[in-house]
């Protein structure tokens, strides 16, 4: 299966993107060659702007764009993006739903060797909790970039969670269609759901032909938007397949599990269990040995289906 | 000039007399830092800026940042007076349902170019307005205030090695230079002196005035209009609560809103009728 990590995908649609929008600018904090975004710099560099190691500046410079009619697309490490702008995010992004795409690159523990203090693990949950904001996490290259050619075309504040590390390619270019909201369903099931989000959808994938197997028919959902997130795909499962398993490379507490338990238990409760980091930091080592230690794998979806639909 | 001028301190008066009555009204609010600008908004909004009340939005306009949010009385009554808003609107400030939030809403406020409050942020954004001008080869300017204690915030030099970086020219920021914060005197809380040698440090030029000197404020932003490849800082020194007596250097003054009597005390002193 090829491999690319959606960061690069981010980089050829901002391109892309540019070609097509004059109003696209792209800012961000010293971290270009990292986030992708230096190759619309050296193609368009009057509307590129490096804001130098400055977070809260890149967002509040961001903010000053939009509200001069700008689409301004501003990118740096998850952690610093959400984490330490967050205020600015808030107040000076979402309170006045400027029209700012915040691109972040490097979330979850699949930074690998830089450690905890560059691993954000609740970057979903700050963004989600900002009113006017969409928070999309593509599960793929091909995703990223039809994510990002679609957030261009709305007016109002988002942010894209993207990763660091190649990963496989699961959708198909040339018949992909990309609608922010709408969940995508993946492979049918009628036994129990497995609800994931960005690098887990792959393992989701795998995890969900081993269940076929061992003769559970499991239904796998893509919720590449968090927010706002497709009640009525998630209610559904809930009703046809009567428990959910929800698979994320983030903290279970405020992210995509989080918002699932909120459909659900409002909707139609069932029987839930939510796979992620579970309220840690994470640490230094290879992405894949991460994975494996904080349970984020293939396996570890296989072992809690198994155990959930015991209480169906 | 003189007859303008001259026009321009009633105007000043005015907006001084509609802070201190809509705060009254509100029972909350910042006088000090209102009372201490409102020189600065009138000399911007009725001699200088390219605005037009009846089209806010106006995209070749220049545009106004009220970095020191919480002075949003002085931005509501010089708009009020300007023509954007019905002056009975101020009435309204901080009441449930009001178009005229606590501290500058873009969204529900005709003139109100930016959402500030969170101190710092309005400075980071006005760089972010002088960049698209640079982008789009616009003619606008960008104009901004901040609060004296406000430089103490860390983004504000992220934003101030900005744009002298990106040579933003069109951008003009003044500093409402009262000397006194929340907590007490600048000097006292947190010293943030040298203004004028930090600013010139980071690559900015800089202009000293007196912030209650109409004719003074003028001259100063026809420099900063002349001067080419940097941007211009303007260190207004101003009294907190200025037209005032009881008020005038009074740290209480910072935020707590005048009382009927107080009002009543406060107008006459003012005075100055249009």
């Amino acid at each position: 299966m090829t491999k690319i990590a959606t960061r690069n995908a981010y980089g050829e649609a901002l391109i892309e993107i540019g070609k097509e929008n004059e109003d696209v600018v792209v800012l961000d904090a010293d971290l270009s060659k990292s986030t992708k975004t230096s190759g619309f710099g050296k193609e368009f560099p009057n509307r590129f702007i490096n804001v130098g190691i400055a977070e809260q500046n890149l967002m509040g410079t961001a903010a000053g764009l939009a509200a001069a009619g700008k689409i301004p697309f501003a990118s740096t490490f998850a952690m610093f993006a959400t984490g330490r702008a967050f205020e600015i995010i808030r107040n000076s992004i979402g309170y006045p739903k400027l029209n700012v795409k915040i691109c972040a690159t490097h979330s979850g523990v699949t930074v690998g060797e830089d450690g905890a203090s560059h691993q954000a693990l609740e970057d979903i949950s700050c963004m989600r909790t900002i009113p006017n904001m969409t928070v999309i996490v593509p599960a793929d290259a091909v995703e990223a970039k039809a994510a990002i050619h679609a957030v261009a075309k709305i007016d109002g504040p988002v942010y894209v969670r993207l990763g660091r590390p190649a990963v496989p390619v699961i959708n198909d270019e040339s018949n992909y269609d990309f609608k922010i909201g709408k969940g995508v369903t993946l492979k049918d099931g009628k036994d129990i759901t497995i609800v994931a989000t960005g690098i887990m959808v792959n393992e989701a994938l795998e995890a969900a032909e081993e269940l076929e197997t061992k003769g559970i028919n499991t239904r796998v959902i893509n919720i590449h938007t968090i927010k706002p997130i497709d009640v009525e795909l998630i209610t559904k499962a809930a009703k046809e397949t009567g428990a959910i398993v929800t698979a994320e490379e983030h903290n279970i507490i405020g992210g995509l599990g989080s918002a699932v338990a909120e459909v659900i238990s409002e909707n139609h409760p069932v029987p839930l269990k939510r796979i992620g980091t579970n309220d840690t930091f994470g640490e230094s080592g290879k992405p894949d040995e991460l994975l494996k230690k904080y349970g984020l794998t293939k396996e570890n979806i296989v072992e809690t289906v198994t155990e959930l639909i015991k209480r169906k | 000039m003189e007859k303008k001028i001259q026009e321009l301190k009633q105007i000043a008066t005015e907006i001084r007399k509609d802070i201190v009555t809509m705060l009254t009204e509100s029972g909350s609010g910042h006088p000090g830092g209102s009372l201490s600008a409102a020189d600065i908004l009138t000399v911007l909004y009725f001699n200088e800026m390219k605005v037009d009340s009846k089209n806010p939005k106006w995209e070749d306009r220049d545009r106004f940042v009220l970095s020191k949010g919480h002075a949003a009385p002085v931005l509501y009554s010089t708009l009020a007076e300007k023509g954007f808003f019905p002056k009975e609107e101020l009435q309204k400030l901080r009441k449930i349902d009001s178009m005229l939030q606590g501290h500058p809403d873009m969204k529900g406020t005709p003139g109100v170019d930016m959402s500030t409050g969170s101190l710092g942020q309005g400075f980071s954004s006005s760089c972010g307005m002088a960049m698209a001008g640079k982008i789009d080869k616009k003619d606008y300017r960008v104009y901004t205030l901040l609060g004296d204690g406000e430089l103490q915030e860390g983004i504000v030099w992220e934003a101030a090695m900005l744009a002298a970086h990106h040579k933003l020219d069109n951008l003009t920021a003044f500093i409402d230079y009262n000397g006194l914060q929340i907590d007490g005197k600048n000097e006292e809380v947190l010293s943030i002196d040298p203004v004028t040698d930090k600013f010139k440090a980071f690559g900015w030029n800089v202009l000293k005035i007196d912030g209650h000197s109409i004719e003074e404020i003028v001259d100063s932003i026809n420099k900063a209009k002349e001067t080419k490849g940097v941007p211009t800082v303007i260190v207004a020194k101003t009294v907190k609560g200025k037209g005032v007596s009881f008020m005038e250097n009074k740290v209480e003054w910072h935020g707590s809103a005048p009382k009927e009597e107080e009002k009543a005390q406060a107008l006459k002193e003012l005075g100055g009728e249009m």
